[in-house]
């Protein structure tokens, strides 16, 4: 009997969670949507952006967008597949034990605390060095590049340890070396892991705002080189949604749905290319 | 001529020892077959000669010296081209039947495609397998049968051109069919290679070693000409194994 309670409870609770994202997700379009076909796709994907004004043209900050995560994933995924490798083939178990929870505490740091080490360290460096105002996609990169870090060192490792020991065996037993089977047979064989740790990586990224707000500089316009100052969708939602009302925030809408989009879009191909072995 | 002279070897896993004080010579150009019971350490004493225990973080001592050289001397990748091991699970890598015959060569040094085209040709052929998959070089190794990937781990260590062949219970899980076929290979092939046999098979000892050794707990009990293994065993205990009494 009592047993019979606690699964239906359960089985409420699973519900209620499934239930709530449904809610969310309906929500988020039915707000969004509609202003899109009101202004039309051609506006709505222009440069313009004066949502006071009736302008609600996102293409700059897609761009932002798209420059913050292609800069993350250059710094993210050389650091981050040499991680894996390192710690999957070239350490010995204790320092595996060691190092694995390590780089997966760097994912329970709260985004606020990097954007404040960008702020500290990185934009005066930048502005020092490269020039430009400091608050810029490179300085957004490399910290966003250093938050991905855990997704992809998790998940590559985990696929290269999936890959079956005889393997590693038959590989050295033929004379290669630790680094000829990692290149020649290791990688390709956890191919599909590693790929989806990147784009779960790069969903991440994507999604990110905190930080970015932060250390990106949120200049509305396209950016002409790594230096300048970049928004993005994300933050555009952070810092506009309190004071909007009417057509503009129906505007944050439509650009929340077409995140959602993107990342619901990254994470399917990140659960096929895994499930297809 | 003796081909590996073992010395005082003994190896540890962590705190286990698999291997006690083994010493005993191979002979060039011949099978030495090993048999003995389940953690008897004749697996650990192959992964010793090539040095593949590394991998398993175990430690060694003692000197085994492979033509007068100590192994410990020569470049890793080279004494394992060198002295090839083959499992008992046939280990065919992912990709095509080519890509696995090819992956050991290249390894070692460039080569053209028609180099590389007759050192396949000619490690399938000894392997007594090029008839059957001449035509198929470009399917996955995963679809040949079980006895046909152990040849093609048997010819892939071939065309790495070695000296010394290991194979650890390579027929273990091998139909009769299969098993006379790679032992027809071993037989016709000791001419030019040195075989170590390790089998749980004593029958397989019995049919194609020159000579046997016989492992117990990680102790040498005995090594002789396999008819006087067989017939006239010097110890108590090898005559135990042999008749079945345990292991």
């Amino acid at each position: 009997m009592k047993d019979k309670i606690a699964e239906k409870l359960l089985l409420f609770i699973a519900f209620s969670a499934i239930f709530s994202l449904l809610l969310i997700t309906f929500f988020i379009f039915q707000q969004g949507i509609p202003l899109i076909f009101k202004i039309g796709l051609g506006n709505f994907f222009s440069t313009h952006w004066a949502p006071t004004r009736g302008h609600f043209g996102i293409l700059s900050m897609i761009i932002g967008s798209l420059m913050v995560t292609t800069g993350a994933l250059v710094v993210g995924i050389p650091f981050g597949l040499a991680c894996a490798i390192f710690l999957a083939e070239f350490s010995s178990p204790v320092v595996q034990k060691t190092l694995k929870p390590i780089i997966e505490l760097l994912a329970g740091i709260p985004s606020v605390v990097y954007g404040f080490i960008g702020i500290v360290i990185l934009v005066p460096f930048i502005r020092e060095h490269f020039g430009g105002p400091g608050f810029s996609v490179l300085a957004a990169s490399i910290i966003l590049g250093v938050m991905i870090l855990p997704t992809i060192v998790s998940i590559s490792y985990d696929a290269l340890m999936a890959v079956p020991n005889t393997y590693r065996e038959g590989s050295y037993a033929v004379g290669a070396t630790k680094w000829q089977t990692v290149r020649m047979l290791l990688m390709p064989a956890a191919r599909s892991g590693i790929v989806a740790g990147i784009i779960l990586g790069m969903g991440r990224a994507i999604g990110e705002t905190m930080a970015v707000i932060m250390i990106a500089g949120n200049a509305l316009k396209i950016p002409h080189s790594i230096l300048d100052s970049v928004r993005t969708l994300t933050s555009t939602l952070a810092l506009e949604l309190g004071y909007a009302t009417g057509d503009h925030r129906a505007a944050l809408f439509a650009c929340g749905s077409f995140l959602f989009l993107i990342i619901i879009l990254l994470n399917i191909i990140a659960i096929k290319i895994t499930g297809r072995k | 001529m003796i081909k590996v002279a073992i010395k005082n070897l003994s190896l540890f896993y962590d705190t286990i020892q698999a291997l006690k004080n083994i010493s005993l010579n191979v002979e060039k150009n011949e099978i030495l077959g090993v048999v003995g019971p389940a953690n008897s350490g004749k697996s650990s004493f192959l992964r010793a000669l090539n040095r593949l225990y590394e991998i398993d973080y175990a430690r060694i001592s003692g000197t085994i010296v492979l033509d007068d050289t100590d192994i410990f001397t020569i470049p890793i990748n080279d004494l394992r081209r060198r002295v090839g091991l083959i499992f008992a699970t046939p280990v065919v890598l992912p990709g095509s039947i080519h890509k696995n015959m090819s992956y050991g060569p290249k390894l070692h040094r460039k080569l053209k495609e028609s180099e590389l085209d007759e050192i396949i040709f000619n490690a399938l052929s000894a392997a007594n397998l090029w008839e059957e998959v001449k035509d198929r070089l470009k399917d996955s190794a995963a679809t040949l049968s079980g006895g046909q990937q152990q040849r093609l781990c048997i010819a892939r260590t071939l065309a790495m051109g070695p000296e010394v062949i290991m194979m650890d219970e390579p027929c273990s899980g091998l139909d009769p069919i299969s098993t006379a076929k790679i032992e027809a290979t071993m037989l016709e092939l000791k001419e030019k290679y040195t075989f170590i046999l390790v089998t749980n098979n004593t029958k397989q000892a019995a049919r194609v070693a020159n000579r046997t050794a016989f492992f117990l707990s990680g102790e040498l009990i005995e090594i002789d000409k396999t008819e006087k293994i067989f017939t006239n065993p010097a110890d108590s205990r090898t005559d135990g194994y042999i008749r079945g009494k345990f292991g």
